[in-house]
This record gives C-alpha cells, sequence and structure tokens, in this order.
C-alpha cells in the first residue's frame, strides 16, 4: 500500500502531499520535513529507495523517490509494493503531468494544484494503484476538462478582459526538468 | 514513446505563465499566489495569508449566497493555504454544500477539499454520506467515481456502514462501467482494510475473483490489490484466485511486446499487473494441480530467460519494468522454496545483479539474496557471493545500500565464515554511519555468540566491539557478555586478562569500566599471580577511572572494591581508606552513599567467612534466550528476525551458556525465575534494596521477571456489588476509577486509568478477558494509546451485553512500563449478574403467588450468617435499591423484613428473582432467601449478597 505521496521542490517547499492515511496536519507538515531532510542530502546516483523516517513508521516503510530537476517526488510505501514498479509509478505520473500541462514545470503544481489532485486521483486511490496506463488515465483527464470547459465557458470572457499578470516576477522560478535527471 | 517532453527549457526563452494561458479562470487564485510567492519573509507570507483566510471567512459568512465559481475559488485558496501548513478549521460546511451542486467542477472540489481536509471522525461524515448516496445512485459514472474516491479516501467506519453492502453491488453489476468498477474495487479494499467486520463475504466473492479474467486490464489492475488482500485474510475463500492468476500471468508473459497496447510499458507488457499476479501468488503455496504448476514454472523460466537476452531498448525504464518483474518472480521461487533448478537460477540472477551498474539494482538483489539465504537449497549459493558483499559493506556510496550488505552478511553467516563475517562488520563499524551503528553492534554481538567456537575469540570480539563503538553498546550487549564469562569458567582468565589490558587505554570506554569492574570483581585472582597485574595494580586501575565515571558505574566499582576485599585480603586496608574518604561515606547521591557506609562497615565487622559467604563468586545464570537478540527483534519489528534464528540461536545459545562442564547445573535450574531471586539474595548485601539504580540486580533480571512473579489477581472489592461507580484500584502508581451503566443486558463500562506520578508510563496496554463461559461477553474495547504521562488520566471505554448468566466476572490485566520496569497487574472487572436487573413492582399477592410458584427446591438458595456491617434500615434499603431490585413495601407480614423483585436480563433470557432478607437484630443475624426462575442464578446471587449485609 502507498502510504503517502509528496512532492517537494530543492528548497524542500511541499507542492503536493497527498497522505493516504490520517494525520494530523502538524504530523503531516513533519513528515514532509522530515521526509525532505532524509532525501534531500543524497547524492545523485545513489539508489532510489531507502527506509522511511521516524514518524511514518520507520524501517517497515520504504520511501522510494525521483529526483526531477528541481522536484523530488516521494512515494512511501509498505513491503506489499515493488520498489521498481513504484519507480515506474512515479515515471507514469510524471510523463502524465507532462501530457496534460505540455511540458510540465513546478509552476503548473503550484497554480493547479487541484488538478495534480485530479490526475493524481486517476492512478492510485486509496493508497492503491487504480490504473497503471497512461492513455486511459489522459483519457479520463481530459473527459474532465471537457465538463470543466462547458461549465466555465461563461467565466472566460471575464478572465480575457483582465490585464495579465506580471509574469516577470516568475521568471526566476519558473524552469523545466531536466533530460538528464529524468532519464534515471 | 520519446523523451521529447523533458525539453529543457532556458531562461531566456519566455517564461510559460500557466494561470493565465490555460484560460479556466480563477484569477483571484493566481493573484494570490503570486502574492504569496512574491512574499519576501516568512512574517509578510503569514500576514498575507491571515489577511486571505480573513476575506474567505467573511465572504462565507455573508449574507450574499455565493455562486459556485466563487466557491470553487476560495475552496481552492483554502487547500493552497492548507498544503503551505497552515491549519484551516473552516469552509467544511461550503465543501459539502458544493457536493450536491450539479456542476461537475464545483461537486469535484468539493470532494477534493473533503478527502484533503476532512477526517474521519468528523461530525459532517453525515451530510457527506448523504450526498455520496445521492452521486452513487446517479448513474453518472464521473460522478459515481467522485463518490467511490471519497469512500476511499475517507475510509471513516460510518461510511463503511453506510456503504459496504453497496459498492459489492456495484462491483460485480454487469452494467456498471469499467472505470466505475475500477473504483470500486479499490474503494471496496479500503472499506475492508477500516472496518473487515462490515465487508461480509458473499456471493460477490466468487465473482470477484473472476474479475482477473475481465477483459480490461484496468479492472484486473484494480481488483489484484482487492484480491491480495482479500487472499491473506480468508485464504480458503479465495483459492480459485491461483489457477485464474496463473493463466493470466502466462497470458501475458508469453505475449509480444505489442500485444498489450496501452498497457506495455517501454516495450516490456503489463509490468505491473505482472508484479501484483506475482505477488498475489505469494499468499499460496505451491500449487497442486499439476498443469497449473507446470504452467507456473514455464512463465518463471521465461521471466529469467528474458533477463538474459539483449534489452530492447536502452532506456532506464524498460530495464526498470523488465527488473521490476524478475524481481517479484525471484520472490515467488523464494517464497515456494521447492524448486532447487529455479532457486539455484534466482541465485546466479542476484549474482549478476550485484555487480550491475545500476544502484537500485545492487540494492534489491542484496535484499533478495537475504531471503534466500535463509533457504536451505540456496545457502551455500548465496555463500559464495560473501567477497562481493563484503565489498559492497566497504565501497557502496550509498548508506541504503551498505546497510542491504550488513543485513545480507548477518543472514549468510554460519559456522565456516562467522570469523571473518565479524571481523569485516568490526573493521567498518569504525566508519559506519551514526544511523545503523547500533543495529550493527548487536548484530556483531549476536553472531559472536551464535557461532563462536572458542570463547576466547568471543571476548575478544565483544571488547572490540565496546572499544570501536562503545557510545552503541547497549547494556543487552554487556550484559550478555558478562553471563557468558560467569557461565564458562574455561574462558574466565582469559576475560580478566583481556579487560585488565584492555583497560591500560588511557581513554577506555565507560562500558569497557564496567565490564572491567564486574569481570575484576569476580576473576581478578585468576590473573594476581603476575606481579603486572598484582592486586593493587588491578585495584588502582579501576579506581583511575572511578571519578570519570557516571553515577551507576561508581556503584558498581564500589561493590567491586568489596569484592576485592574479599578475593585479596592484602588490599583490605587500601580499599577501606577509599571507602572512608569523605567524597564517597558522604557523597550526595544517596546510593554511593549507603554503598560505602554499608561495604564500609561490612569489611570492618564481618569475619572473614561470612565474608567469603556474601561475597561469592557469582552462581551461573539461568539459560534463556539472548536478551541481545530480544533487542534486536524490538527493533526491527515483529517478522525480521524469522523463526528459523530464532530457533537456530536457542540451539546455538544453550550450547554456549549451557554446554561444555558446567552443562548439567545450569540445565537442571529448576525455573529461572526461582533461580533469579536465588541470586538476588546472594548479591552483595549492601546493595540499596533492589532500588532502580541498583546496577547489580538489573543484571540478572529484566524487571518484568520479578514483577510479573509477584503479580496477584486483586480480588473485587466487594461494594462495586452494589455500587456502578467509584475508585476500583489505587496503588502508589496508577489509580482506576470506574463509572458504569446498564441498560437491560447491556451496559457501558468508562475505565479511567490515572498516572500518579510524575513519570511517563510507556507501553500501556489494557487486555480484558472472560473466563470461561464468559467468552463473548465484552463486546468491544477501545484502544489506547501506548503512552500515559505523568499527571496524565486516560478513558477506555467498554461494552458489555450479558449473553448468559455467569458467576466469574470479567479479568482486567494491565501492563505498562514505569521507569524501566514492567507492571503487570490484573483485577476483576465489576461486573456481576446482579447488574442486569430490571426493577419489578409488585403487590403483596402477586408476590406470594409467585413465590409459592418458584417452589422447586433447587431454585431457592437460602443463607444465614453473621452481620458484617452495620443493620441500619436506611443503609440496608440503599444496598438493595443499589442491587437494582425493586424494595417492595407492605408485602412481607413482618415490617422488619425486606422482599424485593427484579428480572435480569440476558441476551437468550430473562430471569425472575424474588428475594427475601430477615434481619434479626438482636442476634446480629441474616437470613436471606431467594427465589429465581434459574437455579443457578439463586445461588449466586446469594453468594454476592450475603457478603454486603
Amino acid at each position: 500500500m502507498i502510504k503517502a505521496i509528496l512532492i517537494f521542490n530543492n528548497h524542500g517547499k511541499p507542492r503536493l502531499s497527498k497522505f493516504y492515511e490520517h494525520y494530523n496536519e502538524d504530523t503531516e507538515q513533519q513528515i514532509i520535513r522530515e521526509t525532505f531532510h532524509l532525501v534531500s542530502k543524497r547524492d545523485e546516483n545513489v539508489c532510489n529507495f531507502l527506509e522511511g523516517g521516524m514518524l511514518i513508521g520507520g524501517s517497515d516503510y520504504k520511501l522510494i523517490y525521483r529526483h526531477y530537476a528541481t522536484l523530488y517526488f516521494v512515494f512511501c510505501v509498505d513491503s506489499s509494493e515493488s520498489e521498481l514498479g513504484i519507480l515506474d509509478l512515479i515515471q507514469v505520473f510524471v510523463e502524465t503531468l507532462d501530457k496534460c500541462f505540455e511540458n510540465v514545470c513546478e509552476l503548473d503544481l503550484i497554480f493547479h494544484v487541484d488538478k495534480v489532485h485530479n490526475i493524481l486521483a486517476e492512478m492510485v486511490m486509496g493508497g492503491m494503484v487504480l490504473e497503471t496506463n497512461m492513455n486511459e488515465i489522459i483519457t479520463q483527464v481530459d473527459a474532465q476538462n471537457k465538463m470543466e470547459k462547458s461549465e466555465v465557458m461563461c467565466f472566460v470572457t471575464f478572465i480575457n478582459q483582465c490585464p495579465c499578470l506580471d509574469i516577470c516576477s516568475m521568471q526566476g522560478h519558473c524552469f523545466a526538468f531536466h533530460t538528464a535527471s529524468a532519464s534515471r | 514513446l520519446s523523451c521529447c517532453w523533458l525539453i529543457h527549457r532556458h531562461s531566456d526563452k519566455p517564461a510559460k505563465m500557466p494561470a493565465v494561458s490555460k484560460g479556466d479562470g480563477m484569477r483571484g487564485l493566481a493573484v494570490f499566489i503570486s502574492d504569496i510567492r512574491n512574499c519576501k519573509s516568512k512574517e509578510a507570507e503569514i500576514k498575507r495569508i491571515n489577511k486571505e483566510l480573513a476575506n474567505i471567512r467573511s465572504k462565507f459568512k455573508g449574507d450574499k449566497a455565493l455562486d459556485g465559481y466563487s466557491k470553487k475559488k476560495y475552496v481552492c485558496k483554502l487547500l493552497f493555504i492548507f498544503l503551505l501548513g497552515h491549519d484551516i478549521d473552516f469552509g467544511h460546511m461550503e465543501a459539502v454544500n458544493l457536493l450536491s451542486s450539479n456542476k461537475y467542477t464545483e461537486k469535484q472540489i468539493g470532494y477534493l477539499f473533503i478527502s484533503v481536509l476532512v477526517n474521519s471522525n468528523s461530525e459532517l461524515i453525515r451530510l457527506i454520506n448523504n450526498a455520496i448516496k445521492n452521486d452513487l445512485s446517479s448513474r453518472n459514472p464521473t460522478f459515481m467515481c467522485l463518490a467511490l474516491h471519497c469512500i476511499a479516501n475517507v475510509g471513516s467506519r460510518e461510511m463503511a456502514e453506510a456503504f459496504a453492502s453497496e459498492i459489492p453491488r456495484i462491483l460485480v453489476a454487469g452494467d456498471t462501467m469499467d472505470s466505475v468498477k475500477q473504483s470500486a474495487a479499490l474503494c471496496l479494499l479500503r472499506l475492508y482494510k477500516t472496518s473487515p467486520d462490515l465487508v461480509l463475504m458473499g456471493e460477490w466473492t466468487s465473482r470477484v475473483v473472476h474479475l482477473l479474467n475481465d477483459q480490461h486490464m484496468g479492472v484486473v489492475t484494480a481488483a489484484i490489490s482487492l484480491i491480495t488482500c482479500l487472499s491473506q485474510k480468508n485464504p480458503d475463500e479465495f483459492k480459485t484466485c491461483v489457477s485464474l492468476a496463473v493463466s493470466r500471468l502466462s497470458r501475458i508473459v508469453s505475449s509480444a511486446s505489442t500485444d498489450l497496447q496501452d498497457y506495455t510499458y517501454y516495450f516490456v507488457p503489463a509490468p505491473w499487473l505482472s508484479c501484483k499476479l506475482l505477488r498475489l501468488l505469494q499468499c499460496y503455496p505451491p500449487p497442486e494441480d499439476g498443469a497449473v504448476k507446470g504452467r507456473l514454472v514455464e512463465c518463471l523460466e521465461t521471466i529469467l530467460n528474458k533477463a538474459q537476452e539483449p534489452p530492447k531498448s536502452k532506456k532506464v525504464q524498460h530495464s526498470n519494468a523488465k527488473n521490476a518483474i524478475l524481481f517479484e518472480a525471484i520472490s515467488l521461487i523464494i517464497h515456494y522454496d521447492s524448486e532447487p533448478n529455479l532457486l539455484v537460477r534466482a541465485c546466479n540472477q542476484l549474482g549478476q545483479f550485484l555487480q550491475h551498474r545500476e544502484t537500485n539494482l545492487r540494492y534489491l538483489a542484496l535484499e533478495s539474496m537475504c531471503t534466500l539465504a535463509s533457504s536451505e537449497f540456496s545457502h551455500e549459493a548465496v555463500k559464495t557471493h560473501i567477497e562481493t558483499v563484503i565489498n559492497a559493506l566497504k565501497t557502496e556510496r550509498d548508506v541504503s545500500v551498505r546497510q542491504r550488505a550488513a543485513d545480507l552478511l548477518y543472514a549468510m553467516c554460519d559456522r565456516s565464515n562467522a570469523k571473518q563475517i565479524v571481523a569485516e562488520m568490526l573493521s567498518y563499524l569504525e566508519t559506519a554511519d551514526y544511523s545503523i551503528r547500533e543495529e550493527m553492534v548487536l548484530k556483531v554481538a549476536i553472531l559472536a555468540e551464535k557461532y563462536a567456537v572458542d570463547y576466547s575469540w568471543y571476548v575478544d570480539t565483544i571488547l572490540n566491539l565496546i572499544r570501536i563503538a562503545g557510545d552503541y553498546v547497549s547494556e543487552e550487549v554487556w550484559y550478555r557478555v558478562i553471563q557468558i564469562v560467569i557461565n564458562r569458567d574455561d574462558v574466565q582468565g582469559y576475560a580478566a586478562k583481556t579487560v585488565f589490558e584492555a583497560l591500560q587505554a588511557p581513554a577506555c570506554h565507560e562500558n569497557m569500566v564496567k565490564v572491567g569492574g564486574y569481570i575484576l570483581g569476580e576473576f581478578g585472582n585468576l590473573i594476581a599471580g603476575d606481579p603486572r597485574s598484582s592486586p593493587l595494580v588491578q585495584f588502582n586501575l579501576l579506581h583511575s577511572k572511578f571519578h570519570l565515571c557516571s553515577v551507576p558505574t561508581r556503584a558498581l566499582l564500589l561493590s567491586a572494591y568489596i569484592k576485592f576485599i574479599n578475593l585479596f585480603p592484602e588490599t583490605k586496608a587500601t580499599i577501606q581508606e577509599v571507602l572512608r574518604c569523605d567524597s564517597q561515606i558522604r557523597n550526595s547521591d544517596v546510593e554511593l552513599q549507603q554503598r560505602a557506609v554499608e561495604y564500609l562497615k561490612l569489611s570492618s565487622i564481618a569475619s572473614t567467612d561470612v565474608l567469603a559467604t556474601v561475597l561469592e563468586e557469582m552462581p551461573p545464570f539461568p539459560e534463556r534466550e539472548s536478551s541481545i537478540l530480544a533487542k534486536l527483534k524490538k527493533k526491527k519489528g515483529p517478522g525480521a528476525v524469522s523463526v528459523t534464528e530464532l530457533e537456530d540461536s536457542k540451539r546455538e545459545g544453550g550450547e554456549l551458556n549451557g554446554g561444555g562442564d558446567r552443562g548439567p547445573d545450569t540445565a537442571s535450574t529448576p525455573s529461572p525465575s526461582a533461580d533469579l531471586l536465588g541470586i538476588r539474595s546472594a548479591a552483595p548485601v549492601g546493595a540499596a534494596p533492589a532500588s532502580a539504580g541498583s546496577l547489580l540486580v538489573d543484571v540478572f533480571s529484566e524487571a518484568g521477571d520479578i514483577s510479573s512473579l509477584t503479580n496477584p489477581l486483586i480480588p473485587l472489592p466487594c461494594r462495586f456489588v452494589c455500587k456502578n461507580n467509584g475508585v476500583l484500584f489505587e496503588n502508589q502508581l496508577l489509580q482506576i476509577g470506574i463509572k458504569s451503566e446498564y441498560r437491560q443486558n447491556l451496559g457501558r463500562m468508562y475505565l479511567f486509568y490515572g498516572n500518579k506520578t510524575s513519570v511517563q508510563f510507556a507501553s500501556f496496554t489494557t487486555t480484558v478477558s472472560c473466563p470461561g463461559e464468559l467468552q463473548s461477553h465484552i463486546l468491544s474495547m477501545h484502544l489506547l494509546e501506548p503512552l500515559v504521562e505523568g499527571g496524565a488520566q486516560i478513558q477506555q471505554v467498554l461494552n458489555i451485553e450479558c449473553l448468559t448468566d455467569f458467576s466469574d466476572a470479567p479479568l482486567l490485566n494491565i501492563k505498562f512500563r514505569y521507569g524501566g520496569a514492567l507492571q503487570n497487574l490484573t483485577l476483576k472487572l465489576p461486573v456481576t449478574i446482579n447488574k442486569f436487573f430490571q426493577p419489578t413492582e409488585m403487590t403483596s399477592s402477586d408476590f406470594f403467588q409467585r413465590w409459592k410458584q418458584l417452589s422447586q427446591p433447587q431454585q431457592e438458595a437460602q443463607k444465614i450468617f453473621k452481620a458484617n456491617h452495620s443493620m441500619d434500615t436506611e443503609v440496608l434499603k440503599a444496598k438493595l435499591l443499589g442491587l437494582g431490585t425493586a424494595l417492595l413495601d407492605n408485602v412481607d407480614p413482618n415490617p422488619e423484613n425486606y422482599v424485593c423483585a427484579g428480572v435480569i436480563q440476558t441476551k437468550g433470557q430473562q430471569v425472575g428473582c424474588l428475594l427475601r432478607l430477615e434481619p434479626n437484630a438482636q442476634a446480629q443475624m441474616y437470613r436471606l432467601t431467594l427465589r429465581c426462575s434459574k437455579d443457578s442464578v439463586s445461588r449466586r446471587l446469594c453468594e454476592l449478597l450475603a457478603e454486603q449485609f
């Protein structure tokens, strides 16, 4: 079973946290910090698995992670999951995000937390894997987007009339996934 | 699939602005997020968030009804704020309202909020359940999926109660869409995990198994998780899944890489599902049906063969997926442990991986080999890789991999390679990561003990261990070396010599001083012949460490000194001088002071004979499971140390402890506990009476043994027969109060445990057991947190049902650790049959008519007894009312007498009871008569009540 799925950036800022077991807010934040601490101090090219931190249940749980450019994708799983299988799953997740957001970057995750949750929900439900086929996931997400579009048409006009946001202030944060690290 | 999506975007290209370009509204949200990101300091961020929270709060509270769009926007903002780690204590109601919207977007954001922010014991669950119910019956697959997701995410008991019967129906219905089926399968799995009692197996079970044959691979993917979990709990009901899984696996494994289309991942057909199928098979023994087994073996061989084929792609994803299947196949082969041919192939494959350039594969290979090492077929094959593994321990850059290597060395260790492995682990310890040192120390200590053929090697190893990693040597480890040295007289001289040498080092670890003090105190005489280690030299050496040591170690050293006086009378004057000095005899620590005073006195007044008896050499320790092994097991959690290992060590441990010349003595020890007490009395008399700090006593036993010995059953205070509330038990540590209420045949008892000390109670557990026929009277018991802080009180609720009449009260057992000592007490709970009385009012004529009806001799129970308590009328009345019966006036012709009537409610039947109590004030006697429709009840009530008056 997958106990938690965490995404945070190189500075430990959480970008997505999904717990499949209940913790209170404080513990969740502590788990994110602890996990970041464990994962971020590891070199590149070491293995992608390590024992879970104390808060999440110690050595009975494994952290399986991938590091893409500025983001860490971490799955905390129990012993019933295949480590390599989960690595593949992370890859499927990232590829799906990339398809849905057309070249995904950290900002997409920040501004579309709800979408990311939706995409994840098409893959993992209650800590178990629902679907691994990327095309199937994307089909579902597209169908939802269509429904959404038909419902928000009335607002688009409104949005387009608004002056654009100050894009420059965000440029410093913008980035993309590096080919090199993602191919690992 | 190409890699083109991973374009590296240069900073000079225009940055993407996702929020607006996507054109899906929520500008306010984008602005807010940008604001937060532009905040220069944490304070500014908090300020901005608080402003936003206030804004949203006022919007939610405002008179103007919000439209769906605004609600969605605000809920999104709250989600974002929550992700930043701020508490969200409102908005739940708005989210629940969104659930009943007809618009997908609003419904969806409502569900999202709830699955992220609502926990399973929220009061809103009922409202949420209503919305879910509507969506489940909506026949709109998108809405149904949202609802199923919500159930799976929250997974509370109330939800299980509401939907546990509905979900299986959705899952197996013929007209359910595939995507809904997938969600329903995992939703059911979640409910089964949280409330297995509510998910009842039924006709749907066999149809669930057949989902393994489903056309849609996604449905199979979801269903297999459900089936695996159900199979683990009910293997027999789900047996048929084995052949279905094998045939599904076989179809996948033999398919070409294009057959499965979308489920082919980087040229590997359905890797995730293959892994899950192989995991499912690991829940069962090898198939009995020859054909099925043949097919499975074929699959496994194909998987092993494929590993040798050239890769179809250079991408790491390809080899990842392929190896994921391979590792699961190997796990299955190890699990079956019956095909030597496959086992050896598996071992060779893992051997290849041990030197693979991919760190992940090396890690997994080490991990799998650990399990392989315990198979008798492959243990030898695993051992051939010892050099590679040792090399991994020395050179791997990654601590996780090194740790696996250490685990594997531990697993592959046997008599033939123990010396090499222990030496390597010891040298690794010098540079090992702090995080794994303690575990490494335990492992080295266990291996050294388990495979010791000569004890000088064992002693050397442990002393080295203390020298290299003294800080990580736990008490168990050094207790153990002392136990073994005491039990083996052929090693005592060597131990004394080695420890003496080790103590020469200018800075030696305190644990070394402890071992040294103990061993020289016992066996210093064995090396005293050598002038370089004469008694006085030994003493001076020990005493040179004294001032640098902590109080417990000093206490131990004082005991060693008094033992010296016995061993070497020539040191008496010197040692008495030391004991007499102010820093000892007036030490501010009471334990040290007491030892100094008592030892000084003992040495000056006792005759040599007495001294020799009191300070005699320690008798051998009783054989018992190695305390170190127990510690490792505790550290790694149950299941981490395999049973074989345990038995192994018992066997070997026995040899070590009791084997050899002294075997018979130890073996004939009647019981460890008896011996324990014997040792205690033989301990240096001066030692403070078993105070927590008394080290020597600690060495002999875990305090638990003693306290469980003296664990009396605390009888039930008889006042609780007529009372429902009060203090049930109290000692210096703990107070237990109860409050209880009964209605008909049901009862609820609140137990309050109060910690009277200022120290935390750890591992606090309580269990209730019902003797004999009472088995199922306790319906449920709420679990407790294992920690009770000092001064705190915790509460536990017990639900009780009276199934039939009974005489023994249920037992409550309480265990916890206070300081280091295990406390264990058992007491009777005040649940007596009379608690289930319903009072019955009746007239005099009714009463006597019924009295006559109950005239069979066995229906009546009578007792004449002397009054133990006051015979005051009001007191008696109160007691009789407390009993639960109706006290009937004007029934008995003699106004001095009391009559009562009531019905005892049990689940199966009602028992009518009539009672008559005739006091005789002059004689201070009572006559108590009971007539009940069930004879056992009469007798029991009579016994109970006789103690009350």
